[in-house]
């Protein structure tokens, strides 16, 4: 429907005439009338401000917004107002100023500046680190009182929570170890032949996996199969309240929910490394028999005597930790979301991203410590 | 119809003074007042005023800005955690969203805190959570998780919750939203049922005109505007009291006419 605003504004000794009629809907076009009417009723020389209807047919929240702004003018510069409308415009405009809103309520929306932004960063840095080692202290506490049989923990979830970490993440721990010791091999081979010890590709796979990369494999997907999935629900169930219910009958959250899951996959990422380990093994083996043509027996044999029990110590060690770097980052975040769905999905995005770095830098740290140590 | 708490019963909850809010936007101020023990007290006023705030401040779950909230002669703000873990173990709560545990079924989240703080068997405390589920009129739906009922049966579960310890104190964030006219009536005749055998105080978020008339010892009214308590009291003598009665009474009665609720435009009609 085409619309036919008519407006017709004039002033006359200090008062200002504004006169609606025709069909009001809302179109990018207004009347340039509008503009000047909104401009009036704020000038000095204005004292009153009469607003009639003649010929008004239908209207629709254009008309409203318009003739909203002229009252707040109005009522704030407290002029003469007279509203001349039927009686349904009139109660619009009355439910408009009913409620009066809120003090403090409005916030100041100011995007910080760079150099403000940056220090609002710096300064965050701080209360950051301090809650999270405040969170870690609670880990630590509960992690003894476990130790000494008094945390509350229903063995439901831990049975779940094991559940979760183990028998589902099989297949894909296994593609993806069995593909990435064919990758070693393949990349490995083509150096080694040159020289022609193709027989290296098996000590290459066997240390390769068995010292860090099983490890590092797993703890990969685990952080976005596990950790993910630690920090999607216990965000849910802080924007649910059900962590506040939980805490008001004062049941420790990090007993009761975090417990579990830590000891989850503290147990089960070592144990999904050994099974990683013999995937990546088997498909290095894979690679050397049928590739490079070396005799299955021979494979073996040379896997055997090159990789040493101490490799997959080390292995299981780097697991561990990732275990409780993944299950830290996701528990972390989820118990820290905000109340929203949008703080679910960050809090999700923000648990893969902390524990994939934390996984990297663990392996770093302990690293740089065997090679200080010699081992 | 109901007698009020004696004279003679202690004070349980006193609040002085406190001062409530987000980050550096305080959303309500010099809040005082005194609950004795056995009493239903209401708290009313605009949504978005605080109340649920308030309650989370009273239950221990937000720490307040300024003031104290005294449990007996205990400020809960300052004792130790053997003393507030005491405390906690006392009350129960239903949360405005019911927050029910969704990974539990009813009858498991009713079970769960008898299994915290009781030795029971797992017989006697499937049979305790049957009963509390059948109180609030959800026999039969023991096995259901909570994402499989609707609204008001969540409500009506947490409040089998709150109850599973008979708990001193009850802090009910609007127990009747979402409920049918009948099973609101019944949730009144329950609380007071639960004061009269149980001696349990109540703390409840609601804008029921009937149930504050019906069964409220106390009453008070949160305003928007001044960010404070308007009135509190008997709701029977606020009515009579023309003085700090008006702006709360309005409030509840424009409710009553089925006009809506938030706007609590006292100066308007007071003047
Ligand atoms: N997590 C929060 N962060 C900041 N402000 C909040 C938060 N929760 C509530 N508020 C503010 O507090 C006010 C009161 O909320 P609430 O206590 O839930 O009100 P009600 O009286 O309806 O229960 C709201 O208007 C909101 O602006
Ligand atoms: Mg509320």
């Amino acid at each position: 429907m085409i619309s036919d605003m008519r407006i017709h504004v004039d002033s006359e000794r200090g008062c200002l005439n504004i006169t609606v009629g025709g069909t009001w809907r809302l179109s990018p076009e207004r009347p340039e009338e509008i503009q000047r009417a909104l401009q009036l009723v704020n000038e000095p020389q204005i004292t009153g401000v009469l607003i009639k209807e003649d010929g008004l047919s239908t209207w629709d929240s254009s008309l409203l917004v318009f003739l909203v702004q002229i009252v707040r003018s109005a009522r704030e510069r407290k002029i003469a107002l007279d509203l001349q409308l039927s009686e349904g415009l009139n109660r619009l405009i009355a439910l408009a100023f009913e409620v009066k809103s809120q003090q403090g309520s409005q916030r100041e929306r100011h995007l910080p500046g760079f150099l403000e932004g940056i220090g609002e960063k710096v300064l965050s840095v701080f209360p950051r680190l301090t809650d999270f080692l405040e969170f870690l202290g609670d880990v630590v506490s509960a992690l003894s009182r476990f130790v000494l049989g008094r945390a509350t923990m229903r063995k439901q979830d831990f049975l779940s929570a094991l559940h979760e970490c183990s028998i589902q993440a099989l297949p894909i721990v296994a593609v993806t170890n069995l593909l990435f010791g064919l990758i070693l091999a393949f990349v490995g081979a083509v150096q080694l032949t040159q020289f022609g010890v193709q027989i290296y590709v098996a000590g290459l796979v066997g240390i390769g996996m068995l010292r860090v990369m099983g490890a590092v494999m797993v703890g990969i997907v685990m952080s976005g199969r596990v950790g993910a999935s630690y920090a999607a629900l216990l965000g849910t169930m802080q924007v649910n309240e059900e962590i506040d219910a939980l805490t008001t009958l004062g049941i420790s959250p990090v007993e009761f929910l975090i417990l579990p899951r830590i000891l989850a996959l503290v147990l089960m990422v070592p144990l999904l490394t050994i099974y990683a380990d013999l995937m990546g093994i088997f498909g290095g083996y894979l690679v050397g028999t049928i590739m490079l043509d070396i005799p299955p027996v021979q494979y073996l044999n040379a896997t055997m005597s090159m990789v040493k029990f101490s490799h997959g110590l080390i292995g299981l060690v780097y697991a561990t930790m990732f275990g409780f770097v993944i299950a830290l980052a996701g528990c972390y975040q989820g118990l820290r979301c905000g109340r929203s769905a949008q703080a679910v999905g960050q809090a999700t995005t923000t648990a893969v991203v902390h524990s994939i770095v934390g996984i990297i830098v663990m392996t770093a740290i302990i690293t740089i410590i065997c090679n200080v140590l010699g081992i | 119809m109901t007698q009020s708490p004696k004279l003679s019963n202690p004070t349980l909850i006193s609040v002085r003074d406190l001062t409530v809010g987000y980050g550096s936007f305080i959303l309500m101020k010099s809040i005082s007042f005194e609950v004795k023990a056995g009493e239903i007290c209401f708290i009313t006023g605009g949504s978005g005023c605080g109340k649920s705030t308030l309650l989370k401040v009273l239950m221990g779950l937000k720490s307040p800005k300024m003031g104290q909230v005294l449990y007996g002669d205990e400020d809960f703000w300052k004792a130790d955690a053997n003393a507030r873990q005491a405390i906690k173990r006392n009350t129960g709560v239903l949360f405005q969203s019911g927050a029910l545990w969704s990974s539990m079924t009813l009858a498991e989240n009713v079970a769960l805190p008898l299994q915290q703080y009781t030795d029971l068997s797992q017989e006697q405390i499937a049979e305790l959570a049957s009963l509390k589920l059948a109180l609030t009129g959800l026999a039969g739906f023991e096995d259901y998780y909570p994402s499989e009922i609707s609204g008001g049966m969540r409500k009506r579960a947490g409040l089998a919750r709150a109850l599973a310890l008979d708990p001193a104190i009850l802090f009910l964030d609007e127990p009747s939203a979402g409920l049918d006219p009948v099973s609101s009536r019944h949730l009144d005749d329950l609380i007071l049922e639960l004061r009269d055998t149980l001696k349990a105080t109540f703390m409840i978020v609601s804008h029921e005109l009937d149930s504050i008339f019906a069964i409220a010892d106390k009453i008070i009214y949160l305003d928007n505007q001044t960010r404070t308590i308007q009135a509190q009291g008997d709701p029977r003598r606020l009515k009579e009291d023309p003085e700090t009665a008006l702006c709360a009474l309005d409030f509840l009665t424009r409710g009553a006419a089925g006009k809506a609720l938030e706007k609590s435009n006292c100066e308007k009609t007071g003047s």
